[in-house]
């Protein structure tokens, strides 16, 4: 579903990615694991078409189409979803305004007709219900004046609702209790199937004790230096990523 | 000096104007207002057009509004349509009690003053200075008259009609009053109405105008509203300018404030070649409340100019500016805002925020805020933002499959939003939505329901 080959990324002159390969199936749920200020939000950012950042190299292909050369908003509509680590507040856009437009537009692009009113309201009514997102959340401008806990939720409730194939979460998990970690595990959890993709980036075990990945790749000064299977997760949580400096230094 | 010489000839010309044309003005309006002519012929001999550069027309270039050889109509001219035919408006429940203004004048045939429910007497100003003599001396020129600006002068001497809205005293409008301004012609016109709207100790009223053009010809408009909120007394006040870019308007308000009143006015320019609002509003009681409110949306070479002076002449007074515009191509404007807390006006609240998108490096806008306090204990603020939109809420929306234009569209909205949830006519806070909406898809050649063919 997304192979990513020899990536390398900068922004300002500054690399950050230096060189990252990833390959990514359908059915398959990916944890990235890495120190702060290793490129794991870089990547995400990367994928979900932020240009703030140069491609130097490198190759990114999904569903076997050159994913570099497409928009933000093509992605999105081909079923790539990315959840911010820190979402934005929009002032004056509704949830539902803004959430019925994202529908219909992926709607369109399939060539579907748009959801009519009572079908969009029931689809949301579902999807708040699995998040449990507060209903009068989804009355107001997007996460304006919502907690940490609630714009993480939202990013779920989000996901629910347009049913990526690829979802991109990045440090969902970060600032959450344990009630709402649950709650964002539930919602990934429920998207999981044969036919989805699921990239976790954390810089916490924690997550993964929910959400149980098929792989983990440690990403460290912007590159993969370690992948295996979910033990590797808890090797780091035993070891700390002052293991991987070290293992890094002994290189 | 040459601009000034040429002023001063532009001022010589309307006097000259008055001089061949004074019967006519006088024989097509009322007494009362005529006494007022020239006193206001003195002061305009006196002050003179205001002059690009100057202190309160720092950016606006009035002398290029008036160049135009425009025709003026005092009253002699049949104007060559039925208003009936060409005008409806459709706006699903706004029900209104409308009056139509067509350049400067009140259209009606038969009917000059409408008497309303509850004693609300509305319609022609210069019929109400005939039938109401005593209601309209208490109010006319009183706040406008102590102007230094030139061209309420001017608008003085030459105002023969306008719209007069009257509530009495504990008086509650149930349905808004809608005035339709429009302007409509063979040839370029310029009018200068005049407008009254009194609200008695205790009142309640909802008013709308909408400014229209309807014919592809230059137009200029220098008008004068003059608005009395008694003591406790509820205006709530909506001007929707909507007019071409052949279009000029120049707007001067001056709302006069009694103790414990609300005044919330909002001016929504929506369209327009040249736009210059002057708003004036003196907090003359205590406990008196003023919302004014503006959202400017412009393009190609329009230019937007929202002048605002709050007067706290008395303590305890609130008040709050909020200006909002989204300026594209190469549109241009000013944003002037004045609070003057005089030395008695202690525990004055006063805000002002005056908020801008420029979506092109072409695009100006000019914002200065002006406090003048010579109160100690007061809390004022103000605070102004020039800004593209956000490409951090750009992206959001974009990685949610919504299209960088609709993408754009949606935070121009929510931008010009938060004015518009201010309106507190809820099927008139809608329609203005809609158009707002329109306006920023470049749909907006004219209201949709409304058979008028604006813009």
């Amino acid at each position: 579903m997304l192979v990513i080959k020899d990536l390398k990324v900068s922004i300002e002159g500054g690399e950050i990615l230096k060189g990252v390969s990833l390959e990514v199936n359908a059915g398959e749920v990916h944890a990235i694991m890495g120190p702060n200020g290793s490129g794991k939000s870089t990547l995400a950012a990367v994928l979900a078409g932020r240009d703030l950042y140069e491609v130097d190299s490198g190759t990114i292909s999904y569903m076997g189409e050159d994913l570099l050369e497409k928009s933000p908003e093509e992605r999105a509509k081909e079923g790539l979803f990315l959840g911010f680590q820190y979402p934005i507040e929009i002032p004056g856009v509704s949830m539902v305004n803004f959430m019925k437009t994202a529908i219909n537009e992926m709607r369109k692009h399939r060539g579907e007709e748009p959801l009519s009113a009572s079908e969009f309201l029931k689809k949301m009514r579902q999807k708040k219900e699995l998040v449990e997102i507060d209903s009068s959340l989804t009355n107001r401008s997007v996460n304006e004046g919502f907690s940490g806990g609630e714009k993480k939720k939202n990013e779920i409730f989000q996901m629910a609702m347009l049913e990526p194939k690829l979802a991109v979460l990045d440090e969902t998990d970060s600032g959450l209790d344990i009630d709402a970690l649950k709650v964002v595990a539930r919602g990934v959890n429920n998207l999981r199937s044969s036919e989805n993709a699921i990239i976790v980036i954390t810089h916490y075990q924690r997550l993964l004790d929910y959400i149980v990945p098929d792989y983990v790749h440690v990403l460290y000064k912007g590159r993969i230096v370690r992948s295996g299977g979910k033990e590797l997760a808890l090797l780091l949580e035993e070891k700390g990523y002052e293991w991987i400096r070290q293992e890094e230094l002994n290189l | 000096m040459s601009t000034i010489t040429k002023n001063m000839s532009l001022r010589d010309q309307f006097l000259n104007l008055y001089r061949d044309r004074a019967g006519d003005i006088s024989a097509n309006s009322a007494p009362l207002l005529n006494n007022y002519r020239d006193g206001a012929l003195a002061r305009l001999e006196d002050l003179g057009f205001p002059v690009k550069g100057s202190e309160e027309y720092r950016y606006a270039d009035i002398e290029s509004v008036f160049k135009n050889d425009l025709q003026k109509d005092f009253g002699d001219i049949r104007v060559t349509f039925n208003i009936r035919e060409i005008f409806h408006c459709d706006v699903p429940d706004l029900d209104t009690n409308l009056l139509l203004l067509v350049n400067g004048r009140y259209y009606n045939g038969s009917e000059l003053i409408r008497k309303l429910p509850g004693g609300i007497i509305a319609g022609s100003l210069a019929q109400a200075a005939k039938d109401y003599p005593e209601i309209v001396e208490k109010h006319y020129g009183r706040y406008a008259g102590a102007s230094d600006d030139g061209l309420v002068a001017l608008n003085t001497a030459f105002a023969q009609d306008g719209i007069f809205i009257y509530v009495p005293e504990r008086v509650k409008s149930e349905k808004p009053i809608q005035v339709v301004n429009i302007m409509i012609s063979d040839n370029d016109l310029m009018a200068q109405h005049r407008n009254l709207f009194i609200a008695e100790d205790g009142a309640e009223a909802k008013i709308v105008v909408c400014d229209h053009s309807l014919s592809a010809h230059r137009f200029l408009t220098n008008s004068v509203n003059e608005v009395f909120t008694g003591k406790g007394a509820q205006i709530n006040l909506t001007r929707i300018q909507n007019e071409h870019n052949g279009s000029s308007q120049i707007t001067h308000s001056y709302s006069h404030q009694e103790a414990g009143s609300n005044l919330t006015a909002s001016i929504i320019s929506l369209h327009g070649g040249f736009i210059r609002n002057n708003i004036f509003v003196t907090l003359n009681g205590e406990h008196a409340e003023n919302h004014s409110m503006g959202l400017y949306l412009s393009d190609k070479g329009q230019y937007i100019d929202n002048f605002v002076h709050i007067d706290h002449a008395s303590p305890n007074c609130f008040s709050n500016q909020l200006f909002k515009g989204v300026l594209d191509d190469y549109a241009s404007g000013s944003f002037n805002g004045r609070i003057l807390v005089r030395r008695d006006a202690q525990k004055t609240n006063a805000y002002q925020s005056n908020n801008n998108i420029l979506l092109t490096d072409d695009a100006k806008m000019y914002s200065r805020p002006q406090l003048e306090i010579y109160a100690d204990d007061v809390k004022c603020s103000h605070g102004s933002t020039m800004g593209r939109l956000d490409d951090n809420a750009l992206f959001y929306l974009r990685s949610r499959g919504i299209d960088k234009r609709e993408a754009r569209l949606m935070l121009m909205f929510a931008f010009a939003h938060e004015v518009i949830q201010n309106i507190k006519v809820k099927a008139l806070q809608e329609r203005i939505d809609d158009l707002v909406n329109k306006r920023l898809r470049g749909e907006l050649s004219r209201c949709n329901n409304c058979a008028m063919k604006c813009g």
